[in-house]
Parts: C-alpha cells; structure tokens; sequence
C-alpha cells in the first residue's frame, strides 16, 4: 500500500483534506509534524496549502527550514515524489527544490474562486491519469502565487518541459478567469528535472468528489496511487 | 562587540512591484500626483555579536543570502554600526 505522509505546519490548513483525497484513493495517508525528523516510510510526501507561520517574512520561507524538510529533501533526492499544494509550492521554491519564487498577485487582491488549467506533463507521479492538453478546473485560493523566475529559467523550463501546469490564455475568454495572479507565461505548476517533485498553485485535495462541487482534482490522486516509486542510485547506495 | 544591522530587502528592480502601484495610486488619490516609481520592501533591524564590524557584517550578508531576502526576486543592502 502507498505511504503518503501529509506534512503538517503551524498554519497549514489544507493538511486535512490532503489526508483525506488520498486515504480516497486507497493510500495509506497519515500527518508528520514539521519538528519531525522522520517522513516514516513515505513513498509521497504533500506539502499542504495554508499559511504555514503565517507566511511571515514571506510564505514558505521559514518552513523551509523546518526539521522535516531535511528529511524531504532526502527523499526527494532518492526520487519518492513530493506533491506542494499552493503554500507547500511556496515552500518548496524556497527550498530550492523546484526553481523560481511565488509572489504577490499581480492585481493584488487574494484570489479565491475556480480556475481552469491546461495539463502539459503526465510524466509525473501526480498527473500520470491525465492525457496532455486536457483542461481541468480546479479551486485556486492565494495571495501570493505569481509564479516569477528569471528569463534563463523560464526558458530552461519551456525547454525541458518542466510546466505541468498552466492556465488558460487570456483569449480564451473563458468564465473560469485566465491566470489569477500575473504568473509568467501562465505558469500554475512546474516539476523538477526528474519529475518526481510538482509544484502547483490549484488546490486538487478541495476539489476531486462531485460533492464538492468540483472533482477534476481527483486524477492527481489516482495518477499517485497508481504510481511505483523507482529508487534512484543513491537510495540504492544509503541502504 | 554588539553590533546593530539594518537590512533593507527590495524588491529587484525591473520586477513588477503590485504594492508599490497600489501605494503610488493611492498617494496620487491624496493629492500627491508628483510622487513615482513608488516600490515596497522591508527593513529587519538586528543585533549580532561579533569580534569585528567585518565579521558582524559577513554574518549579516549570510542571514540575507540564507533566509531575509529571496535571492530570486529581492535586493538587500546592509548597514552595520556599533551598537
């Protein structure tokens, strides 16, 4: 069974429904604290939305230093995936683990409604259920998301194919507001060289059952479940 | 020796800086149409122990780099005086 271990902050609130979307999917979900040392056997790690100390100095940058993440960036350099939902992108971009920062929406209201978002990768453990190029709708509800990163980056990313994630062009016209926040080139979610670390804005843990409303989150959760973690050399060499 | 650092993290030149427009739009409301390029940051004041003013400041321009500024989007510049 898929160990999914739903990193807890003072000020995460969205550690609940993380848990929960995967115990849907038939995970073995279950919190660690962020003084933890221990992801317990994780074969996933979320970092979940919130306002993990209360975004002070800017968000996510003292969690970043938490004592679990030493412990997530292990795992993420043995290849287990990590999924960081809006505050835990946040994190994880000062982490240095994904590149590029997250900043104050360009229009600078909190934005909080659906949006829609264009899939681009399903080469990563949490978007492997989706065809490329599908559209979903999903919750987005931040301050500060405006996906920035320096040119050479940016190109890097559209080079390697590093978005997972982007929201609809302004063109489209659609009711479901293109990007909420200025994000350059639309970006709503990225993923490191290996694919196995995903960062995004929207919030699928709020939106993957009818009864919510929304369920096109839920294919981030079955493309997890039905992932097979693939232990890289160096998990190999630590055992 | 105690020595005061005054950092002042801004945000880079050239990035767009919403709090800074939302600021200038504002003060243009008040009657202050001359005022411009109007950009937001954020000062931390603090204490460090140190042997020398150099060494306070090497330790300052770590803190900067590690934790008090993003070295992605933010500018920082450092005072030191003695405390």
């Amino acid at each position: 069974m898929l160990n999914v271990a739903v990193v807890r902050f003072p000020g995460s609130n969205s550690d609940f429904d993380a848990l929960r979307a995967s115990a849907a999917v038939g995970a073995n979900s279950y919190f660690v604290w962020h003084r933890d040392g221990d992801l317990r056997g994780a074969d996933v790690v979320i970092l979940p939305g919130g306002f993990s100390y209360g975004d002070y100095l800017r968000a996510g940058a003292i969690a970043r230093f938490s004592p679990i993440m030493s412990a997530v960036q292990r795992h993420a350099a043995e290849g287990g995936a990590v999924l960081g939902i809006c505050n835990g992108f946040q994190i994880l971009c000062e982490a240095q683990l994904l590149p590029g920062a997250l900043m104050r929406n360009a229009g600078l209201h909190f934005v909080s409604k659906p949006v829609d978002v264009i899939i681009e990768r399903t080469d990563t453990p949490f978007t492997a259920d989706f065809e490329v190029g599908r559209r979903v709708r999903l919750p987005v509800a931040h301050g500060e998301g405006r996906f920035l990163a320096a040119d050479d980056t940016l190109r890097m990313l559209e080079a390697e194919g590093r978005v997972v994630l982007r929201y609809v062009a302004d063109s489209e016209g659609s009711p479901y507001q293109p990007n909420p926040n200025g994000s350059a080139a639309h970006i709503a979610g990225v993923r490191n060289p290996t694919g196995n670390v995903v960062g995004m804005m929207p919030h699928p843990e709020r939106a993957d059952d009818p009864v919510l409303g929304l369920a096109d989150g839920r294919g981030f959760f079955t493309s997890m479940a039905a992932w097979k973690p693939q232990p890289t050399i160096a998990k190999v060499l630590n055992r | 020796m105690t020595y005061r650092v005054n950092v002042r993290v801004m945000p880079r030149s050239g990035l767009l800086d919403p709090q800074g427009q939302a600021v200038e739009h504002a003060l243009s409301a008040l009657g202050f149409a001359e005022a411009g390029e109007v950009r937001v940051g954020r000062a931390i004041q603090l204490e460090v122990a140190a042997p020398s003013r150099a060494d306070a400041e090497a330790r300052a321009r770590q803190m900067c780099d590690k934790l008090l500024a993003n070295p992605v989007t933010e500018d920082y510049l450092l005072e030191v005086e003695e405390a």
